[in-house]
């Protein structure tokens, strides 16, 4: 099988979990000899060399090819009206808004240029970039014949995905890591919706990462259920990791990592942590990470008069990260919508038992985790205090837990999909 | 006797250094000294040395008709001694002409009047032996709370002490229609004396000196001897209390700041029948006109002259709260760095940088700050508490076994 894969990010050069998701299924497809062409806006020169792989900026584009023109006009509608963010943090958005300020000339005269030199980011000319990618992609779908079959990962390829489909008639996959809900909450962006409803409607067949996300997609964009397939994530190493690093205080330790914004549901740890603070003083809470909710998380835990106890540590970067797993007795991850969440594996490499919320993706395969509903704040600090108290239940979850994540491989996820291509080419003829 | 009294406090905290989670149990140095050490020297380049200068030749010039009083606060004390000898040799230097008043208040620029009356009287008696050592056996007759916070409760406590006279906020919601140009008694001790600063002619000198959108500016001391000349003749005492750093550091020498200061004697002599005294001889010289109620604190802090400035929002209760909690552990401990620590975490300004009344008076706080936000501040000082705590917990752990 050949594929033409489009992407956004591919390690080293990533700013979320969809590069390494690209990266663990590349490697996976490999494992059974599947030929991929990958596209991604920018190439950085220092990818692992394991597909045949396209820089969306060195392709030059044909503007005399009248089948280009919709995905021209696409692009010149676009320009006018993309004060539009999606993926920005307050500290990106500070970046990006200077640079778009101060370093952003070309965007006239690269209207008409030939080539693009892409970002490859989730910057303010983000949907620029979006139509400017598919036209690529008409392009290469144009010259390229050695394909089978497409496959785009989220709707930043999706235009992508529907420009090369059109040119070449190959049939499409679109792979769904999350959607617009899970990020915005019912208050959807609208351009960023209209191009993922866009994309599921084209395509031949949808992939999703987890049974949560199928069943949004049904709900929200109304693809029929027969036309997805679940696929979850796996992890590309499940060795366990020791760690030398030691805890320094006495008392144990429960952690939430992550963004602290609305999705991840940190107010829920905050109120689950008061219960149990209430009930045993003799532990520590630490939320890790920054976000827009940061600052009124800082306010209730002040609030509720327990700041010596529970502990912020800001954004965490290259070990610190380790650490903070290694120092955890309870890992804790309450999001209110998870496509997937791949961190709580992250959690169980380190040996730290797992809470997670059955809103996330991750609940699905993880068996050995405690799962509650993210709103469920009293069976949350049950289960953390349960975990921090009853050894012979934390004990069962670190052993069970790496055992199981050693099923979770990516040529097993590879394996699954070539088998939702070979379905789709069958249906085609 | 119609006098001006000028009093300036001098004030210096042991900002901390960024203190992370994970230093929680291992770091137990909580002060930047890099940065403490940095603004010691720039101040003491921009305000403390040449306005020392200035008030020592006044002093001279006027046989010391000219007078100043100073509260040095024991954190101030401290850092001068560490990073700046020659500026503590000035001051020396301006106490031994005999016409400097010291002033007593807690060591460590600490809230503890409003929560302990022991601790309160513990860092009181602190400071009185520091000044006693670094003054040659000099003893302070007049007290001043930290940032003038005073109630009738306070009042009671200091009187208690043995002083003689407080200074404190001519706060109007505390006068209504009365003046701050009077002595005044305390409503419970009526031997203690009660000296309410004039905040009009203060904060003229001390902000608004250099406010080119200020109807007055540029402020001469013609002008400023013509307002006090036009203070009913009746009203007796002019209190002009400010932070000493209003000279070349709030105020840059750029805005003419010390020749206002090197000429205005000289106004004062010649165009007014006002001299100048310290804080204790008007207590001992002019008599009070009426008790003075005050029931609830006041400060000479922002536009409400209240204690929000360093209580009241959740962050900086629970940080106090949770500091006080541990005040009978510390003092059952004999342990130097543990008393040291303790002292130094009192102090005003750690909670002053977890205000969050932005809109009204926010650019001062913002001004004094070493955090981007009072959020910052707030997880940076509990960090460092939380470890605090650990060390006292320990130590209380080995005197029980």
């Amino acid at each position: 099988m050949r594929v033409l894969m489009f992407g956004w990010e591919f390690p080293p050069h990533i700013s979320g979990g969809l590069g390494t998701a690209c990266y663990g299924l590349v490697k996976g497809m490999n494992h059974h000899n599947q030929q991929v062409i990958f596209v991604v806006p920018k190439l950085w020169g220092d990818e692992e060399p394991m597909a045949d792989f396209v820089n969306a900026s060195d392709v030059r584009i044909d503007y005399r090819e009248k089948r280009f023109k919709k995905f021209w006009k696409n692009l010149t509608y676009l320009e006018v009206s993309s004060f539009l963010v999606p993926y920005l943090g307050p500290e990106e958005f500070k970046k990006f808004t200077d640079y778009a300020i101060h370093d952003r000339t070309d965007v006239d005269e690269s209207i008409f240029s030939n080539k693009f030199e892409f970002s490859g980011k989730y910057g303010k000319n983000l949907l620029e970039e979006v139509s400017r990618y598919a036209l690529v992609a008409a392009q290469i779908a144009r010259d390229k014949d050695n394909f089978d079959i497409i496959h785009a990962h989220d709707w930043l390829a999706f235009p992508a995905g529907i420009a090369a489909k059109e040119i070449s008639g190959k049939p499409l996959v679109v792979h769904v890591h999350a959607t617009e809900f899970d990020r915005s909450g019912e208050t959807v962006n609208q351009p960023v919706y209209d191009i993922e409803r866009a994309g599921m409607h084209a395509a031949d067949h949808v992939v999703a990462v987890s049974q949560l996300t199928k069943n949004i997609i049904v709900r929200k964009y109304g693809i029929p259920a027969s036309k997805i397939t679940v696929l979850h994530n796996a992890v590309l190493d499940a060795s366990i990791i020791k760690s030398e690093y030691e805890k320094k205080v006495p008392e144990k330790i429960v952690t939430f990592l992550g963004r602290i914004t609305f999705q991840k549901g940190p107010e829920y740890f905050v109120e689950a942590a008061k219960k149990v603070i209430d009930r045993d003083p003799n532990v520590r809470f630490v939320m890790a990470g920054s976000g827009d909710l940061l600052n009124r998380m800082i306010d209730r835990v002040a609030e509720l008069r327990m700041a010596t106890r529970f502990h912020f540590t800001g954004f965490l970067k290259g070990d610190d990260v380790d650490h903070m797993y290694a120092i955890s007795d309870v890992y804790v991850m309450p999001s209110v919508s998870e496509p997937f969440g791949i961190a709580p594996l992250e959690a169980v490499r380190h040996n730290t038992p797992v809470i997670i919320s059955k809103q996330s993706g991750v609940a699905e395969v993880l068996r050995n985790a405690i799962k509650v509903d993210f709103w469920d704040v009293d069976a949350m600090a049950d289960a953390i205090f349960a975990l921090l108290h009853y050894d012979g239940i934390s004990r069962m979850f670190k052993e069970l837990g790496s055992e199981e994540l050693k099923k979770l491989k990516w040529e097993h996820v590879a394996a699954k999909l070539v088998t939702v291509y070979e379905k789709t080419l069958a249906e085609r003829s | 006797m119609r006098t001006i009294c000028f009093y300036f406090q001098v004030h210096q905290p042991f900002r901390l250094k960024p203190y992370r989670f994970f230093d929680i149990g291992e770091d137990h140095h909580y002060w930047d000294d890099f940065l403490n050490r940095n603004v010691i020297r720039k101040v003491a380049q921009k305000c403390y040395l040449p306005m020392n200068t200035l008030l020592f030749e006044l002093i001279n010039q006027y046989r010391g008709k000219f007078k100043v009083a100073f509260s040095l606060s024991g954190t101030f004390l401290d850092q001068m001694e560490a990073y700046a000898p020659e500026v503590l040799e000035s001051f020396q230097k301006l106490v031994a002409t005999g016409h400097v008043e010291l002033l007593n208040e807690t060591y460590t620029h600490s809230l503890a009047s409003l929560k302990s009356k022991e601790e309160f009287q513990a860092l009181v008696r602190k400071h009185q032996e520091r000044i006693k050592e670094l003054f040659g056996g000099y003893t302070p007759k007049v007290f001043r709370n930290t940032e003038l916070i005073y109630s009738d409760q306070i009042g009671a406590m200091v009187a208690d002490m043995g002083y003689e006279a407080i200074l404190t906020e001519g706060a109007k919601h505390i006068l209504g229609w009365k003046s701050p140009n009077y002595v005044y008694s305390s409503a419970n001790v009526q031997k203690l004396k009660v000296l309410l600063k004039n905040f009009l002619l203060s904060d003229d000198i001390a902000f608004r000196f250099s406010n080119k959108t200020w109807a007055d500016y540029p402020l001469t001391t013609e002008k400023f001897v013509n307002w006090i000349n036009a203070i009913p003749k009746e009203e007796q005492v002019l209190n002009l209390f400010m932070d000493y750093e209003t000279f070349g550091e709030h105020q840059w020498e750029e805005t003419g700041i010390f020749e206002f200061m090197r000429h205005l004697p000289e106004a004062v002599f010649k165009h007014s029948n006002f001299s100048f005294s310290t804080p204790s001889e008007v207590a001992a010289e002019v008599s009070p006109v009426s008790k003075i109620h005050v029931p609830v604190p006041i400060s000479w802090a922002d536009e409400e002259r209240d204690l929000t400035a360093w209580l009241g929002n959740d962050m900086q209760d629970e940080a106090f709260d949770r500091l006080y909690e541990l005040e009978k552990l510390v003092r059952n401990i004999d342990d130097p760095e543990i008393k040291r620590d303790w002292g130094y975490l009192q102090t005003s300004d750690h909670f002053y940088y977890m205000c969050t009344k932005f809109f009204s008076d926010g650019s001062v706080h913002e001004y004094f700050s070493p955090y981007d936000t009072p959020y910052d501040a707030f997880i940076n000082f509990m960090n460092v508490l939380s470890d605090f705590m650990l060390r006292v917990k320990q130590k209380t752990a080995a005197l029980q076994s």
